[in-house]
Formats: structure tokens, sequence, C-alpha cells
């Protein structure tokens, strides 16, 4: 579903005698099958957004190949937004000033979503999201929560194969974050719908993700399941002990 | 395309509905600040009796179209001029991950009919001089045209400034000399410039085909610098040229397109 093959990209910075080239991914490979939910981890600054942004036809990589539900993203960025769900916890997607159902209807029109087939999937994620109490509410008007659920609906109203979550669970309360990751499982299980996370939370990652890729200086460190992770250092008590081991080795 | 442009346009209308005592005071806000512009047209004809070889009904037109043409592209697509800005924001991100070219949700991003003022008052100056002037019916069809090719030149050079910006991400402003400057420029006969500057918005910014040209055509005047009779009516492959300069440009940023961090 998802295949990146010895992916560079590189940015020039600076200006005068002060330019420079930073690497921020290089010689990148990957694949991740139809169904799998896949923890993306890393340090800040490490290449995971810069990946998302490649994987999402954002940014072009200066050097390998990307292939996402079977399609180029730079080339077919438009055709891929169709198949793909992408959801930024930094920032949302959702229009500021109206309710949360206009954005709704809004996105129903640009991914040309039957109105059936909308109707039947919004019922289904504001049941499981639990969205009726502001559905009618502005977007500005919302709290990271409220807000994150509906940005997470409005990247799954036209049931894509992919979905990729930058930084889903960031900022949120004890509660939101657990029913946010009970969804996600759900949504992985019955859907089969391909999960690509990235996070700070270990959390997520133990909760959610059979199977962890670690990037580190825009290479990647690790690919394996939580077990194997832990593995890479025996003795540590928890997953944040051995993932800092991991960064700083 | 169309009506997706149609679609954010009308979402982004109802979302600034919530502000109605706003619009009304930009809307007239506009229609008085350019209705500025005729009176310092006015007020140099008080003194003379023509601008540049040009009558005030003369000017009034050449005003009346080249204002026509910039506002119409201002309202319909000069948001594009705010890239800079989105980048900046992170917004940008989230137009590249919609099934829509970014053009358009730049272009109808926070749209607005507050310059419908301008484009009434443009309108209108037009609508003065024009009876006053009494072209030939047989000569009349060119200027709606003109208007139309106008709206190409404004809208490309709009997005030629957007896709600069995706190099200078700074520099916004470099744009705003050929937007504002080229509208300010086309609102007077051309003949009042030197003739090294109208070679260049003739041959390499074809701000001379906004207005300038056809109305020759139009009013059946002499081109005060003797260039060839046909220019006049090549106004729709000026415009047309350049608007594929642009798209390619347009293109070309968003290949070259970095994003911000996080």
């Amino acid at each position: 579903m998802i295949e990146v093959d010895r992916v560079g990209r590189s940015f020039t910075v600076g200006r005068g005698r002060a330019r420079r080239t930073v690497h921020a991914v290089r010689d990148l490979s990957f694949t991740v099958g139809a169904g799998e939910f896949v923890g993306y981890l890393g340090p800040n600054g490490a290449g995971k957004s810069t990946t998302i942004k490649m994987l999402t036809g954002i940014l072009a990589p200066t050097s390998g190949r990307v292939r996402v539900a079977g399609l180029d993203p730079t080339r077919r960025r438009t055709a891929l937004a169709r198949r793909i769900g992408v959801v930024f916890g930094q920032r949302t997607t959702l229009w500021w000033d109206l309710p949360l159902k206009d954005s709704f209807e809004l996105i129903r029109h640009l991914y040309k979503v039957d109105r059936a087939d909308f109707h039947r999937r919004l019922d289904e994620l504001a049941d499981l999201l639990d969205l009726g109490g502001f559905l009618h509410t502005p977007v500005r008007q919302l709290s990271l929560g409220q807000r994150m659920r509906g940005d997470v609906t409005a990247a799954l109203l036209h049931e894509p194969a992919v979905l990729i979550l930058d930084e889903p669970t960031i900022g949120l309360d004890v509660v939101s974050k657990v029913a946010m990751r009970a969804f996600l499982r759900r949504l992985n299980a019955e859907h089969g719908t391909t999960v690509l996370l990235t996070t700070h939370d270990l959390g997520d990652i133990e909760k959610l993700c059979r199977r962890v890729m670690l990037i580190d200086h825009g290479r990647l460190g690790f690919d394996g399941t939580v077990d194997d992770l832990r593995a890479t250092a025996p003795g540590r008590e928890s997953l944040e002990e051995v993932v800092a081991h991991l960064y700083t080795a | 395309m169309v009506r997706t442009y149609l679609l954010l346009a009308w979402t982004w209308l109802r979302a600034s509905a919530q502000y109605p005592v706003s619009f009304a005071l930009m809307t007239l806000g506009s229609f008085t600040l350019t209705g500025l512009d005729v009176a310092g047209i006015w007020i140099i004809f008080e003194h003379t009796e023509s601008l540049g070889g040009f009558g005030l009904f003369e000017v009034m037109f050449l005003y009346g179209t080249s204002g026509l043409s910039f506002a119409l592209a201002d309202m319909l697509f000069g948001n594009v001029e705010r890239l800079s800005q989105h980048v900046r924001a992170g917004s940008f991100d989230t137009m590249l991950i919609r099934p829509t070219g970014a053009f358009i949700q730049m272009a109808t991003d926070r749209f607005g009919v507050q310059r419908l003022g301008r484009i009434a008052q443009a309108a209108l100056v037009l609508g003065i001089s024009l009876p006053r002037l009494d072209p030939p019916w047989s000569r009349m069809w060119m200027v709606p045209l003109m208007v139309v090719c106008g709206l190409v030149i404004f809208t490309s050079i709009f997005a030629l400034g957007g896709a600069l910006q995706f190099l200078l991400t700074d520099a916004p402003e470099v744009a705003n000399a050929f937007t504002y400057g080229g509208s300010t420029l086309t609102q007077y006969p051309l003949s009042i410039y030197g003739g090294e500057l109208v070679k260049g918005v003739t041959f390499i910014v074809p701000l001379a085909f906004v207005n300038w040209q056809p109305a020759l055509y139009v009013l059946d005047r002499q081109d005060p610098f003797g260039l060839p009779y046909w220019l006049r009516f090549v106004a729709p492959v000026a415009a047309l040229l350049l608007a594929v300069a642009a798209a390619l440009a347009w293109r070309a940023g968003i290949r070259r397109y970095r994003s911000t961090g996080s």
C-alpha cells in the first residue's frame, strides 16, 4: 500500500557563505502492506514529517521512488487525495468559521462522495467518535479534543484505503486519547484501513501498532514489532526508556 | 473546476455572512476610495484639456476598462497573492492534501464580495464615458473582449506573483509592483509614459493589452508611439500566452514547494 524506495529529501538553507544542504531524509526504504497498523517514531527533526509530506504529495522527494495506493504522490497528488486520509495533529484541515457539519458537506462535494454513502459513513463516525453534541458548532469554538475528532472524521468520510496520522493524540486529555485509540483500532480491524501514525506518545504505539519503524537522522534505525523493539535494549523497564536509548545510541 | 470554485466561494461567503456590517462597510469603503481616483482625474482636467493627447472621457474609458478588469481579477483570483502567508501558517499543506487544485483553493480562500464596490465604481465610470465617446457600433465588440483579456492578464500576473513566492517567501511586494502597479499604470493613457516603458509593457509584461491597444481601436486613434496597427487585435493572444506562462510557473512552484518545519 505504501512503497518507499531509496528516498532522499534535502533542503538548502541559509544564504551566502552560510548556505548548506540539510538531508532531512536519506536513502529511506520501507513498505507497508494493506491492513497494517504501523507506528513511525523518531526524535524531533529526524525526518518524520518530511516523510509524511512526501507520502501525501506535499513535498517532492529529491531522489528515490514513492508509491502510495499505487500512485506517485508528486505527479498524481489530487488523485491520491481521494484514496488517502490525512490528519495533522498540529493543525486543522477544517474550515474555521463553519459549523463542523458544513465542513463535512463541503468535503463530500470536494471528494465527490455519493450522498447515501456520505450519510451512512457520517452516522457511523459521529456515533463512534461521539460528535453528536457539536456537529453544528463552528470549528473555532471546539475544544482541541472535539476538533481532533472532527478532523479524523473529515479524513475518513471518503473511505480512504490508507490513513496517515501525524501526531493525532498531541495535546489530548486522557479520556480523548483513550477514545481515539479505541476508534483507530476498530477502524483498522473492521474496515481494514491501512494506518501509518507518527507520535511521541509511546502509549499510542503500545496500544495500537503491531509494527514500529524508527527514523533517526533521516535513516531507518529500526523496523519490527514492539516486542522486537523491547528486545533491542534488554533490562530496560518501559518502552520509553528503550526508545530513548535508541534515539541517543 | 468552475463548480468547485463556486462551491468554495459560496462556502466562504456564508462564513463571512456572519459579519454583515463589516461586509457593508468594506464594500462602501472600496467604492468610495476608488472614487477618489476619478476625482483625481477630474482635477487634472480642470487644469488641462488633454492628458497625453487624450480627452477626459477617453481617459475615463481607459480608467473604467482597466479598473473593471483589475477589480474582477482581484475579486475572483487576487487571494493567490497571499501564498506566503499560507506557507508560513502551514495552511498551504492542508490545501495540498485535498483532491482539488491548490490554485482554486487559494483563490477562493476567504472569498468575499467586498470588491464589488470597486467593480461597481469602475463599471459606472465606463458607463458614463462610453455614451459620451459614442464609438461606432462596429467597434463596440472590442469592449467586452478587452475587459476579459484584461481580466486574464491581471489574473496571470497574480498567479505569477504567487508562483514567485514559492521561491521568495518574504517578497510578496515584488508581485504587488506588477499587479497593483499594473492596475495604476493602465488607468492612464500610456502616451504619458516614456517610449521604453511602453515597449516594455507591450512586449515583455503585456499590460498594454489590458486596455491601451484595444482602446486605440475602439476610439480609432493613431498610436502615439507608431507601433503596428495589428497590435490592437492581439490582446487575446497576449493574454493566452501570459496565462500559459503563469500556469507553468505555478506548477513549477508547487514542485519546488518546501513546506515549513513540523
